[in-house]
């Protein structure tokens, strides 16, 4: 089952780069995403048998971050199929600065973005902390490429900067492991394997210094890779660049992974009776997150990266969530399925939004509700989902985080957390509401009121899913997160 | 599990020396070799530390590392290089004298760092934490002193070294598959970066990253 979730996307992948005609390797694509979802539901409801003494197997925290992918990636599969329809063939002129570019052969995107899901899925079900990171690092060389997919000069510059950065951040997380393994080491006795049960068991055997400087080269390692600040260097410029379904992935499922693998190198933390020194650190880079976050979204003009840096916004949530313990965890873990569900909506509406007016100047677009009514009303929603608005489950977890800092009495925490979620709001908003509002200007051959099937269809499931989770949490789903939430040691 | 061997300081020192010359050379040819040799000595490095126990598994892993670090990375960034006009590199942000200078900081450092670092067990040498640790270092000084990105390639190279270097000297028994992943993944990662250069080559007509700045806020 497990090694059967990890083939279909692999196998496929490969398939697509030899699959010369355009419909079969679009078919491919949604047929693999689709055995994805069907083999997550079935590992969801029947837990699968590890493998390979247990270097792989499904435990909560895992197993949400991979129905989270699985979702996203079917989403994003639909919605790509719709998308590599549209674009053109041949050679085109950029509009932004009217240079002639061609588009990756579509063979290339479609097998990596296969691949890219295999990796992601790698890392949500890995055990064994080598495996960890060999996961991670493999989604870095598997997205690089889809970045590029648009062959021109800014999307080559922000590839490089993806791979340099995010390989050596994850360069530190593997020495972060090394130092790990040194830890486990035992003098005197068998090294523990570098299994997460196992370590949990012998947390107490473990050589306190060297596990806290692992910590630390893990934490920024794959904090690289979160896009944790001041870490996040790569980020607005991968997400701007890259085509919108690829940024919904990276966003919504790709960090998560990376902060799946955080979370890893926490609990065994926690379990060796250092989770308070763990979430100082964690609090800190959450807070650093939200405050860069908010500075950089104030008089943002490119609403692409004003999405990015939402996302480093969130991210800091996520390690706040965790940082502070206790009933947080859980919140955080609840905002990582908002979040992940609601920045993929966000950027699959920007696609549609990028792809009418051509541009990604937020004061260039006006009147989106008149243009794509169905896109604008999916990002007047989004936009109140990431504000965290009370009808959307955003609120809950945002609150939910908010509260137990208040009840742990750390008052500073919780009220620089609400101011700056305040100058989020004011930044997101102003530059976001102007985009739907207004009169739209002239588009040149663009008939109105276009919403294509394909192209809202995906994102407007997911907003759908959203407000059924601001109102109704299944009880399947909440067993899942308390049971990850207890794994990562929240009672 | 080991014997102190001459052999393994001398593969110290010129693994030192490696970092050293990758600091102060301007051509970027010497420097792909320079990067390829520091690979053949490091897969030198677990074949002498346990060459009383000999196994099938780490002489493959090493002939597999050695043949890909000093074969196929070559060659690929040759190939990434051929056609672009500049073989040299044009005017670092920190100059040649001064990288060595920063170089035998860094081993300063590294002496003093891996002297405060106590391992539980004892490393194949005492050299060994050092040496793994500077290169690190000078890995990291390349990429971001240096403007080429072939040149930033070979410094992640190098980077990457040092981390497998430290791996090497403390890993107790890791599975064959897991390192043998490490290895697959570093390749593949060398792959996109020599894909990547041919493509800024195309590009932008040369490798110099001071050419990627069109991004920022």
């Amino acid at each position: 089952m497990l090694l059967a979730l990890l083939l279909v996307p692999t196998l496929c992948g490969l398939a697509a780069f030899g699959l010369r005609a355009s419909r079969p390797r679009r078919a491919l694509l949604v047929l693999a995403a689709l055995v994805h979802a069907g083999l997550t539901l079935a590992a969801w409801r029947r837990p699968p048998a590890p493998v390979w003494q247990g270097s792989l197997a499904l435990d909560p925290p895992g197993l949400l971050f991979l129905a989270l992918t699985s979702v996203l990636f079917l989403a994003a599969a639909l919605y790509a199929v719709g998308y590599l329809a549209r674009e053109e063939a041949g050679r085109r002129a950029d509009f932004e600065e009217q240079f002639l570019f061609a588009n990756q052969p579509e063979a290339v995107f479609t097998g990596c973005l296969l691949l890219f899901l295999a990796t992601m899925t790698l890392v949500a079900v890995s055990q064994h902390f080598v495996i960890l990171w060999i996961g991670i690092e493999a989604t870095t060389l598997a997205s690089a490429p889809l970045i590029y997919f648009h062959r021109q000069h800014r999307s080559l510059e922000a590839t490089w900067k993806y791979l340099m950065v995010c390989s050596v951040g994850i360069g530190l997380a593997l020495l972060g492991t090394f130092f790990l393994s040194v830890a486990a080491a035992r003098p005197g006795a068998e090294p523990v394997p570098l299994l997460l049960s196992e370590l949990m068991a012998h947390a107490g055997e473990l050589e306190s210094s060297w596990l806290r400087l692992g910590f630390v080269l893990l934490l920024v390692g794959y904090g690289t890779k979160m896009g944790l600040a001041p870490l996040h260097t790569w980020l607005p410029d991968a997400h701007s660049e890259s085509p919108s379904v690829v940024s919904a992935l990276m966003s919504g499922a790709l960090l998560n992974c990376a902060f799946l693998g955080v979370l890893r190198a926490y609990q065994v933390c926690g379990a060796a009776g250092l989770a308070r020194w763990c979430g100082t650190l964690l609090t800190f880079f959450g807070l650093f997150s939200l405050a860069l976050a908010a500075v950089f979204l104030l008089g943002q003009t490119d609403y692409k990266r004003l999405l990015a840096y939402s996302s480093v916004e969130h991210m800091g949530i996520l390690a706040l969530g965790v940082g502070l313990g206790g009933s947080a965890t859980f919140g955080a873990l609840l905002h990582a399925v908002n979040h992940s569900l609601a920045k993929a909506m966000l950027f699959l509406a920007a696609g549609n939004i990028l792809g009418m007016y051509r541009t990604k100047a937020v004061h260039e677009v006006r009147g989106v509700l008149g243009v794509l009514p169905v896109t604008g009303a999916l990002w007047l929603a989004g936009l109140l989902v990431i504000t965290g608005s009370p009808p959307f489950g955003m609120f809950l977890s945002e609150f939910t985080i908010l509260r137990a800092a208040v009840e742990q009495g750390r008052g500073g925490v919780a009220a620089l957390y609400l101011v700056l979620l305040g100058v989020i709001f004011v930044g997101l908003s102003t530059a976001m509401l102007g985009m739907v509002q207004g009169q739209p200007p002239a588009l040149a051959g663009a008939p109105r009121g276009r919403d294509r099937w394909l192209a809202v269809g995906p994102p407007a499931a997911l907003g759908l899913g959203l407000l059924v989770l601001g109102v109704w949490i299944p009880p399947t789903l909440d067993a899942l997160l308390r049971a990850a939430a207890h794994a990562l040691g929240s009672p | 599990m080991t014997t102190e061997s001459p052999w393994l300081d001398t593969l110290m020192a010129l693994i030192v020396f490696t970092n050293l010359r990758l600091l102060g050379s301007s051509r970027l040819g010497a420097c792909i070799r320079t990067v390829a040799l520091q690979g053949v000595f490091l897969g030198l490095l677990p074949l002498i530390a346990h060459s009383n126990d000999l196994d099938w598994r780490i002489v493959l892993l090493a002939f597999a590392g050695m043949a890909l670090k000093a074969g196929v990375f070559p060659w690929l960034f040759f190939r990434a290089l051929r056609g672009a006009k500049v073989r040299r590199e044009m005017e670092p942000y920190v100059g040649y004298s001064l990288s060595l200078l920063a170089g035998i900081a860094s081993f300063a450092v590294a002496l003093w760092v891996g002297s405060a670092l106590e391992l539980p067990n004892r490393a194949i040498s005492p050299l060994l934490v050092p040496v793994a640790l500077s290169t690190m270092l000078v890995g990291l000084f390349v990429i971001v002193s240096r403007r080429k990105a072939l040149t930033q390639a070979l410094g992640y190279l190098a980077f990457e070294n040092g981390i497998y270097a430290f791996g090497i000297g403390i890993a107790h028994e890791a599975p064959f598959l897991v390192e043998a992943g490490i290895l697959l993944d570093v390749f593949v990662a060398v792959f996109v970066m020599g894909i990547a250069i041919f493509h800024i080559r195309r590009e932008f007509d040369s490798i110099d990253t001071a050419a990627l700045s069109s991004l920022r806020d």
